[in-house]
């Protein structure tokens, strides 16, 4: 009598092909890996090398001459960035700037955001349309186009004198104001996209329910709206802020020479000065500075979005 | 189409309100008067108006034209966060950010009431629906069923004179919905709130509503209680919407004032009561499948029989369900209860007539 475990069996379920999920996810990985991790660690080396005695590249961190493994490791364009005030005068203006612009990018975009969720759907299309329209030329150009604008001779003078509004040009290039201006028109789809695509989803009824229930418009935009809006308002003041620290674009068309900006400093000291310690620890400073404590950030924010879905 | 009651004031008045979106009407000059502690439900198919006419209870949509007026006062303009009356809505849209409690306590809040007496007040609606144990989660962790019970719990906690309820239990799964239907009118009953009700599901209308009104096309077919609308249909479209019925075009042969006789196709009807009709004009007979009664073999009767065959059946539990083909190939469904369990159903194709009392039909004239 054939014993149970003669039976064919039963067929195996088959197992998942991994191999294109692992591609799909590991291209990106492995350019994520090379264009940004690599250079970062290039920086990192040449923050902390020697001069070599030509001048013009740099000596290997470890040497072994003579029986002798030594290591050189040159703190010095770290321990310049702390020892002149300007590099922290520079850092604390650049996150003041690039929080302030976060915040504009936000008071503007979130209204605009909403207006659109809340369009007819046919129109929808067209109004991201408008958002997206300025990806279309060139981002130099149209920062280049405010200087037109703004100028004294600029379009926006022109027209208040002709109107009457003002008697003498105002002096706007240069300034806080034109760099925020610049900041702010040149960030604000980064902000207006993410809050988009959470105010879209979010169900209308919500916001009835608060009113059946007793709460006035404000009341109800602060208590629903707004915190079922928060992944969005997250991710678009963090698309919004961190490029804006690293800013040099802008600040170098727009701003005045008395903005301190970290990316102008930067540029300085790589191209003016050809210090390239400092420049690349001035960067490497930066990058912590940003990425640490959006880091912490970022993983306490997923865990409360994952416990509060 | 209501005429108003004379009664000197009704707790909840409708006077003459439409609704126009564009060029379509979805709710056409409605008249309605409402009792306090009434539970009225608006059924109807979806497109219908009865959810339009339910959101401008709850000030969500203006009226084109007309006034509602609650208590006497006219509250035609007020928006929905100043009008005493609170809304549970389909699926509930219930705050996913905030928990079980503090979704109870959203409107007690909005009144600014002293904290005590919220707390008091959740607790109170948390034991009147039974999830005392639940008030520190959030909704995605509750089941449906509790999902439905926190709805009602934070839309009866402000104590509205009038609660509205937008398709209260079509979330639920079939069992759950019975038995839940019955869990809440015993509460709505306790509270003894005033309730309008919109479902499409006419057994959910039957069971929780003291009167119903039927609608179409932004009016109302008919208002009246469950019985006087499942045995009184005064239309084709009612009689064909509520429940089963088998219908049947005729002509008026015989009008006494005891009764009166119908020749239709399939059969002579003799109807218990007279009508008052023109002799020869063409109406309409309603039977319901369970008010026939089936017996083996061919009878003859000079009415209201049927000489048929079993053509199909499906045994539900409860009662079997007969498809009859009768001579003329119309067929006909006829339900028989189970009282007895040892019932041996009629095999298809088995010869059979179909018999009802001179009360089982109703007269259709529309």
């Amino acid at each position: 009598m054939p014993d149970r475990n003669d039976l064919p069996a039963p067929p195996r379920p088959r197992k998942p092909r991994r191999w294109g999920r692992a591609t799909v996810i590991g291209i990106p990985q492995i350019w994520l890996l090379a264009f940004l991790l690599a250079p970062f660690f290039i920086l990192l080396k040449i923050s902390v090398s020697e001069t070599d005695a030509l001048g013009i590249g740099f000596d290997p961190l470890v040497s072994y001459v003579n029986d002798v493994l030594q290591v050189h490791i040159r703190f010095s364009a770290y321990l310049a960035l702390v020892r002149d005030s300007l590099y922290i005068v520079t850092y604390l203006s650049s996150l003041w700037y690039a929080l302030l612009t976060t915040v504009l990018c936000l008071v503007i975009g979130y209204p605009f955001a909403y207006f659109i969720a809340r369009a007819r759907p046919t129109v929808r299309p067209g109004l991201l349309m408008l958002v997206m329209l300025p990806f279309w030329t060139s981002f130099l150009i149209r920062i280049y186009a405010w200087k037109n604008l703004l100028d004294i001779n600029g379009l926006i003078n022109q027209a208040l004198l002709w109107v009457g509004i003002i008697h003498h040009p105002l002096r706007m290039m240069f300034t806080e104001f034109s760099f925020m201006i610049g900041m702010v028109y040149g960030y604000i789809p980064f902000m207006i996209l993410p809050l988009y695509a959470t105010l879209v989803k979010l169900d209308h009824r919500l916001e009835e329910a608060a009113a059946d229930l007793g709460a006035t418009p404000l009341k109800t935009f602060w208590l629903v709206t707004v915190p079922l809006s928060r992944s969005g308002i997250v991710a678009g003041s963090l698309l919004v802020f961190i490029p804006a620290v690293g800013e040099y674009v802008i600040p170098e068309l727009l701003a005045g020479p008395s903005t301190l900006n970290i990316g102008r400093v930067m540029w300085n000291e790589f191209f003016l000065n050809l210090d390239w310690q400092r420049a690349s620890a001035v960067a490497i400073v930066m990058i912590v500075l940003i990425l640490l404590p959006i880091a912490v950030f970022n993983r306490y924010q997923t865990r409360s979005l994952e416990s509060a879905r | 189409m209501t005429p108003a009651s004379s009664s000197d004031n009704p707790f909840l008045r409708i006077e003459g309100i439409t609704r126009r979106f564009d060029e379509v009407v979805a709710v056409n000059d409605i008249h309605l008067d409402i009792r306090r502690g009434e539970i009225f439900a608006l059924l109807g198919s979806s497109g219908c108006g009865k959810t339009t006419l339910l959101r401008m209870l709850g000030g969500f949509e203006t009226p084109t034209s007309g006034r509602i007026l609650l208590e006497g006062q006219d509250i035609t303009g007020l928006p929905p966060y100043e009008r005493p009356i609170n809304m549970m809505f389909q699926s509930y849209a219930l705050f996913p950010h905030l928990t079980v409690f503090d979704n109870i306590a959203f409107g007690l809040k909005r009144d600014g009431l002293p904290k005590a007496d919220i707390a008091a007040r959740v607790e109170q609606m948390l034991d009147l629906v039974q999830l005392k144990p639940y008030a520190k989660r959030k909704p995605h962790q509750l089941s449906g069923g509790q999902q439905q019970r926190v709805a009602l719990a934070r839309s009866l906690a402000k104590r509205p004179k009038l609660l509205l309820l937008d398709e209260p239990l079509a979330a639920l799964d079939k069992k759950l919905r019975e038995r839940t239907q019955l869990e809440l009118v015993n509460i709505l009953r306790k509270v003894g709130v005033t309730c309008v009700m919109v479902t499409h599901d006419q057994e959910e209308a039957m069971t929780m509503a003291d009167r119903i009104a039927v609608m179409r096309d932004g009016r109302f077919l008919q208002l009246g209680t469950p019985i006087e609308i499942y045995e009184h249909p005064q239309s084709r479209f009612i009689a064909d919407f509520i429940g089963n019925v088998n219908l049947f075009d005729g002509k008026l042969v015989t009008d006494e004032p005891d009764h009166c006789e119908v020749q239709t196709a399939e059969g002579l009807f003799h109807i218990g009561h007279g009508i008052s009709g023109t002799l020869g004009m063409e109406l309409g007979v309603a039977l319901r499948p369970e008010k026939m009664m089936l017996t083996e073999g061919h009878h003859s009767h000079p009415y209201n029989a049927f000489q048929a065959t079993i053509s199909g059946r499906s045994y539900m539990g409860s009662y079997t369900a007969y498809e009859l083909q009768l001579p003329s190939q119309r067929r006909v469904r006829v339900t028989v209860s189970n009282a007895d369990r040892h019932a041996d159903p009629f095999a298809i194709g088995t010869a059979v007539t179909a018999h009802w009392a001179p009360n089982a039909p109703v007269v259709i004239v529309d």
